[in-house]
């Protein structure tokens, strides 16, 4: 197989790919690696440290790892993305399209037009529904559970941003799911249900084992997007008292309002090193999966 | 012993898929429906099976009333048309499936599985999956994962119509000495006529979501209900003709012809089988005449089709004597073979000659 299919040559070749590097480079190599700078730094947005930067070697990183409120936000970010992610969209978007699975009409419609309805609102507007839905005074839902006066945001702050963002999120996995269910043909359901099979027993032996590779890379996909995720600042502000500090609220919070830039951008690079090993992990599990499929058609 | 009653299935969208259908089927029968595409063969299957509920009416298997018993509680097995064998078990996990569903425990059931394979001659193939078998092989895994639950009824679903001509033939023979050796009854939906004769104890013919004839091979070929049956029914398509009987005569198509025993006088259809249709060069009375329009071999004989005026008559003609196209020519229907219809009904032959 020739390797230029496209016939240009190397420098012709060279010569279409050279913009992109080149953007790549300034708006995402530069400040990737500007971040490590940084977090190798005592750089402050004000004061003395602001002019003259020194060089601190890691001594950001030992302070992040023994403190306590890093430590912290760590572990609520795990439950963030456990809660609201793996367990939240994925559980409740698979769900909804298997409920959905062989539907027609108006039901299905209106199910997946309000799911993607949450999903194509930008998040301003969102937090701002949440806020009015769970505010402790007027809040809806006060209301209709006859509760008033339950401060949502300030007793039960995580909950409250897991529900959140399953709500906002769950559209992506319901359609993901919902494209990977039509490729389960419908008569080894049958097969199944005719042997007698619960839907636990269809799940687990027909279903999963077709679709694992689209399982791996949802989970892949919204783990990142939830780890990253920054729109619950817009409900509590990582507050109160840093009960719902999740990681990116809580290096907004150190550097940009505590001002410690140097600290945060050390956070930062922590923080991509994590994403980078998740998503080693679930690439690692998903090429096994391809070789043994490859494996299996090439065996005689 | 499976019995319908009155069973009719209509879609959302009002496809009446099924209209009200009546039907006995004997315990350790081998029962075929036959019909064109769409004339609601699968959705008879699969409403037996559970897998779609009837609008109305019944079902009842050995007995017991199932119209609302769970697929999984009718004691069936059916093999789908695309055989359905889940491609991450092998062969032995694919066969034992329905066992390990009912709990019965591994050993036993992948004892029960490899004996079953070997009955199917599957015992080199158990270790593989699906994805590494040919197409033959997996339909006989699809049978072989259906026997070993040893349900009360067996449904096929087109089970020979993905393999290629050849095989088609062995697993049909296969077929038959199985059900015979497990004597299960089994209901077996097919498109293909010759396939319906040559395995089915019984077969009724569907025609969009009724039985238009539920007879033996022999019944359904010989004295066809209607000329739906008839011209479905048989390897070359049925000469069906218009014509009048009177004055002691059948006239057909030009031809005066005897007329058969118990025909009133008035309008009919004839039929003929081209097979029971004889060429002569040479002019006839009792022969339509025509002239020879197209000529198709057929291997061991060759089909003549005939232009007689508005009409098109067909007759196979044995290897060697097949006509020149162009030539004039006289088909003369056998004696006793002819089939008379009158309001799409037959009237003639009359059962009591030679039915069997
Ligand atoms: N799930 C369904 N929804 C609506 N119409 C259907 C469905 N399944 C089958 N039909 C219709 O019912 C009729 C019979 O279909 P089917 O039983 O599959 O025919 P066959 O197996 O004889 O080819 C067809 O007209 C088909 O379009
Ligand atoms: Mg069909």
């Amino acid at each position: 197989m020739s390797t230029d299919a496209a016939g240009l040559g190397r420098g012709r070749a060279v010569g279409f790919v050279l913009p992109a590097l080149v953007l790549i480079g300034v708006f995402l190599v530069f400040p990737a690696l500007w971040t490590i700078y940084l977090g190798l730094t005592d750089y402050r947005l004000t004061g003395l440290e602001a002019a003259e930067p020194r060089v601190v070697g890691l001594d950001n990183y030992t302070a992040a790892l023994g403190d306590e409120r890093f430590r912290g936000s760590l572990w609520l970010t795990a439950q963030y993305v456990l809660g609201s992610a793996v367990i939240g969209q994925a559980g409740l978007g698979f769900s909804i399209a298997w409920v959905l699975r062989d539907r027609r009409g108006p039901v299905k419609r209106v199910t997946e037009g309000l799911v993607l309805l949450a999903w194509i609102l930008p998040s301003s507007v969102v937090a701002f529904l949440w806020i009015a839905l769970l505010d402790r005074d007027e809040g809806t839902l006060n209301a209709l559970l006859h509760t008033p006066g339950l401060a949502w945001l300030l007793d039960h702050p995580m909950p409250s941003i897991i529900v959140f963002n399953v709500w906002r999120g769950t559209a992506f996995s319901m359609m993901l799911y919902g494209a990977a269910l039509a490729n389960v043909p419908p008569s080894h359901l049958e097969t199944a249900r005719l042997a007698g099979a619960s839907t636990f027993q269809q799940l687990r032996d027909v279903v999963v084992p077709r679709i694992k590779g689209h399982v791996l890379t949802n989970l892949l996909l919204i783990s990142l997007w939830t780890f990253n995720d920054f729109s619950a600042f817009q409900i509590t502000a990582g507050g109160p008292e840093g009960r719902s500090e999740i990681l990116p609220i809580y290096i907004y919070n150190v550097a940009l309002s505590g001002g410690r830039l140097g600290f945060g951008a050390a956070i930062s690079f922590l923080v991509l090193i994590i994403n980078l090993v998740v998503a080693f992990v679930y690439l690692r599990l998903l090429r096994t999966r391809r070789e043994d499929a490859r494996r299996e058609v090439a065996a005689p | 012993m499976i019995v319908l009653g009155g069973l009719t299935k209509e879609f959302p969208g009002g496809v009446r898929a099924l209209d009200g259908l009546d039907l006995e089927i004997a315990d350790g029968e081998f029962f075929a429906l036959l019909g064109p595409s769409g004339c609601g063969k699968t959705t008879l299957l699969r409403t037996i099976a559970g897998l779609e509920t009837p609008t109305s009416g019944n079902i009842g298997i050995g007995g017991v009333d199932v119209t609302s018993v769970p697929p999984g509680r009718r004691d069936v097995a059916m093999v789908f048309q695309d055989y359905a064998l889940f491609p991450h078990m092998d062969v032995t996990a694919n066969i034992a499936y329905p066992l390990r569903i009912k709990k019965v425990p591994r050993a036993r059931r992948e004892a029960k599985a490899a004996e079953t394979a070997s009955l199917l001659s599957l015992s080199d193939l158990l270790a593989r999956r699906p994805g590494q078998l040919s197409g033959g092989q997996q339909q006989r895994v699809a049978l072989a994962r259906a026997v070993a639950c040893h349900p009360k009824v067996f449904l096929f679903d087109e089970p020979l119509s993905n393999l290629d001509a050849r095989l088609r033939l062995e697993a049909r023979t296969f077929l038959k000495r199985l059900q015979r050796e497990l004597a299960v009854t089994t209901v077996f939906v097919t498109h293909d006529q010759g396939e319906a004769l040559a395995l089915a104890d019984r077969i009724a013919v569907m025609s969009a979501g009724r039985f238009m004839q539920v007879g033996t091979p022999s019944e359904i070929f010989r004295r066809p209900a209607n000329t739906f049956t008839a011209s479905f029914i048989g390897s070359t398509p049925m000469n069906l003709l218009p014509g009048v009987a009177g004055d002691g005569a059948l006239r057909v198509a030009g031809a005066v012809l005897p007329l058969p025993a118990g025909v009133s006088d008035g309008p009919i259809v004839y039929g003929l089988r081209p097979e029971y249709t004889d060429l002569s060069l040479s002019p006839r009375d009792d022969a339509f005449t025509g002239k020879v329009a197209v000529v198709e071999n057929l291997g061991t004989a060759h089909l003549v089709t005939l232009e007689s005026g508005d009409h098109l008559i067909q007759a196979v003609v044995p290897e060697g004597e097949e006509p020149a196209p162009g030539t004039a020519a006289w088909a003369v229907p056998r004696p006793g073979r002819a089939l008379v219809y009158r309001d799409d009904r037959l009237v003639s032959p009359l059962p009591a000659d030679g039915a069997r």
